[in-house]
């Protein structure tokens, strides 16, 4: 399978009056074409400043990408894109869908005029034609009576409609990436599954490859095939769903499906709280970032940074636990 | 809508009410006499008859209260009294003028709307940098050169050492074109404007800031917009709107300016009127005046609160 995406030893960092937030410190993964990953992680760790950098959204300054950072996006290192290049490839070859539709669409602007913007910033010119893809569009993402609606306001349209607007911004002129930055976050729970379903069917019809960026492993279940898991701004385990449900190999992705309610387990299994709080991005701690909060924590781990261990084809993770030395120390991480 | 109105036209009321009082009040209670003019050494000495009958024509015999009720009632039946320097009615005086301060004022008013926009958003747009580090020292020249000032400076360089425009008046005598009202209107309206201009600029500005870092900014980008792209299509009505109600807010200062402005420049208008008013002490004409601004402000700013109903569509849909 070809690549589409790949993202090499990224590094960013915002540098504010409290000194230098080293938000991603070392991230690298890879997309393939058509294919849906995920990136989970709770809150801070860093999953919407790779998604914004990966779109060349990341504000410079405040923030910087460090040397180094490779952004290989088919075949091109898009960080030393031009910025007409930029234009092109925003929206062109990548869209993203932010948490918040409201505030992320223009509240003055009709919602016809802004999907339309987007085809005639990407070629289509006739205005006859842009109207009739948005009305496309806005039928394909489920909004009834979309001639009509296409004149109303964001102001207008209830959360997941709004949620849907965007989706059909983003998949307007068919990019071939399309980052997914929480979308469900903010909606509610009954509506949460048919946005993510209307999300999968979308990609699926066009061959389009998604990022799906999310703190909660439950959303993606079912829709990813491969998991990347971040903690601290690193990747600390990446593998296919399957690896990463069933085998488990980080303590801090252990923790994180602890923390998820799972409709295949025991009822009476309680929920738990990852206890401890995530580390300070201003003041990184050496060694592992999650030793101050992992139950196997050794000695080592707070000195020296974890390795990377390969299980199986793809799946990897970050973590002294497998080191030879530790072996017979710990059993599994266990549920 | 209609209640809006309807609660908004009681407020209006209910202000020029008490801007009436307050202000007749101010003008009997501060020093000088009304009718020293006709008292001047050299002028004929009236008897005290005399006197009195003057005074009952002009309507200032009783005490300060009873002067009020009978003003009240013959400007609540559209008779704002005589002059007492010239002896003619108030109103016609008043509506003879009005053409060349409302003509003054909207040419100020274009000048500084279409300076502005531009400046503001650009310095907006380069925070921080030098084109807005450039443009926000003009603005706070603006903001404090006093308009007198700013306008005999303008005399001396362009009437007296140039001599390209006239120093005052509002037409030359004898000729009757547009060429030559603009040439005389030039300066005052640039006057006029300046304050209010460096003021749009400061608040286009901070408000171009804020509206750049909202999120459908980055959505805009993230479809492919370039940086002007974003800044006309998205932030330019967005910034936009909360400017109808700042230029609604900043009438009165159009007002005041135009009193210092009309003098400097000897323009015609209301404002000359009211200086020359304050000074002879003519109640009728001071109070027609301070009630006309009262009103043109009040109504300056509803006006400027439903124009922004119209143009907001958050606000249009709850309205209807
Ligand atoms: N513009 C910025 N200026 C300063 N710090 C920033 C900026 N953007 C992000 N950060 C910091 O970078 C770190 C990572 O933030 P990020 O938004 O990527 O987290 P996240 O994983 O998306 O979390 P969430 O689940 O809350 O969305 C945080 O510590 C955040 O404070
Ligand atoms: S490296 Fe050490 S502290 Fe970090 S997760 Fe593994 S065992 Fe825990
Ligand atoms: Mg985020």
């Amino acid at each position: 399978m070809k690549k589409l995406l790949e993202v090499k030893n990224l590094r960013v960092s915002f540098h504010s009056y409290s000194g230098e937030v080293e938000a991603v410190r070392g991230v690298s993964f890879h997309v393939n074409e058509g294919e849906s990953v995920a990136i989970v992680g709770e809150s801070g760790c860093g999953k919407s400043v790779t998604a914004r950098t990966v779109m060349g959204l990341t504000q410079c300054p405040p923030g910087e990408i460090k040397e180094g950072s490779e952004i290989i996006f088919d075949g091109r290192d898009i960080t030393k894109f031009s910025e007409k290049e930029w234009q092109r490839y925003r929206g062109g070859d990548c869209a993203i869908i932010f948490q918040d539709a409201l505030a992320a669409l223009n509240p003055t602007l009709t919602v016809g005029h802004q999907i339309e913007e987007k085809l005639k910033l990407h070629g289509i010119k006739d205005k006859k034609e842009a109207y009739s893809e948005t009305v496309r569009l806005l039928t394909a993402v489920g909004i009834p009576n979309p001639e009509k609606r296409y004149k109303a306001y964001p102001h207008e349209f209830s959360g997941g409609m709004r949620q849907r607007i965007m989706i059909a911004i983003a998949i307007a002129c068919n990019p071939g990436l399309l980052i997914a930055d929480e979308p469900t976050t903010a909606l509610d729970v009954t509506i949460q599954a048919d946005i993510i379903d209307l999300i999968k069917e979308l990609v699926k019809e066009h061959n389009t490859a998604v990022i799906m960026i999310t703190h909660d492993l439950g959303v993606v279940a079912d829709m990813a095939e491969r998991i990347i898991v971040m903690y601290a701004g690193k990747v600390v385990e990446e593998g296919s769903s399957e690896d990463i449900f069933y085998k488990t190999k980080h303590p801090y992705t252990r923790a994180l499906l602890n923390s998820v309610p799972r409709l295949d387990l025991d009822e009476e299994k309680e929920l738990e709280f990852i206890e401890g709080a995530p580390p300070d991005m201003t003041d990184p701690p050496k060694g592992c970032a999650f030793a101050g909060r992992c139950p196997y924590c050794m000695e080592i781990c707070t000195k020296e940074e974890p390795p990377c261990y390969e299980f199986n084809e793809g799946h990897t993770a970050h973590c002294w636990k497998y080191h030879e030395y530790a072996e017979g120390l710990f059993g599994e991480v266990e549920e | 809508m209609k209640s809006f109105v309807f609660k908004r036209t009681v407020q209006m009321i209910f202000v020029l009410f008490l801007v009436s009082v307050f202000s007749f009040g101010i003008i009997h209670f501060s020093p000088g006499d009304p009718l020293a003019m006709y008292k001047q050494p050299g002028m004929h000495k009236m008897t005290v008859e005399q006197e009195e009958a003057l005074k009952e024509e002009l309507g200032l015999n009783g005490t300060v209260t009873d002067q009020y009720i009978g003003w009240a009632k013959k400007t609540l039946n559209g008779d704002l009294g005589t002059s007492i320097s010239n002896r003619l009615p108030v109103k016609d005086q008043i509506f003879e003028r009005i053409p060349a301060t409302a003509g003054l004022m909207a040419a100020s008013l274009v000048i500084s709307i279409v300076c502005a926009v531009p400046l503001g958003l650009i310095a907006g747009m380069y925070n921080n940098k030098w084109q807005d580090n450039l443009i926000s020292t003009f603005t706070y020249f603006g903001i404090s050169i006093p308009a007198f000032w700013f306008g005999i400076v303008l005399i001396i360089l362009f009437s007296l050492k140039l001599n390209i425009l006239p120093s005052g008046g509002m037409r030359t005598i004898g000729v009757d074109s547009t060429w030559d009202l603009i040439k005389h209107g030039i300066l005052p309206a640039l006057v006029l404007s300046v304050n209010n201009t460096a003021v749009f600029v400061r608040y286009i500005r901070a408000n171009t800031i804020t509206q750049m870092k909202e999120e459908y900014v980055m959505t805009a980008k993230s479809k492919g917009a370039s940086g002007t792209g974003i800044l006309f299509y998205h932030v330019l009505k967005n910034c936009m709107l909360p400017v109808i109600t700042l230029v609604g807010s900043r009438f009165g200062m159009f007002i005041t300016g135009s009193f210092v402005v009309e003098s400097v420049f000897s323009w015609p208008g209301i404002g000359q009127l009211g200086m020359s008013a304050v000074n002879n002490r003519d109640y009728p004409m001071i109070m027609g005046i301070t009630m006309l601004s009262c009103i043109a402000l009040l109504l300056g700013n509803f006006l400027a609160d439903i124009l922004y109903g119209f143009a907001d569509p958050r606000i249009k849909q709850g309205k209807e």
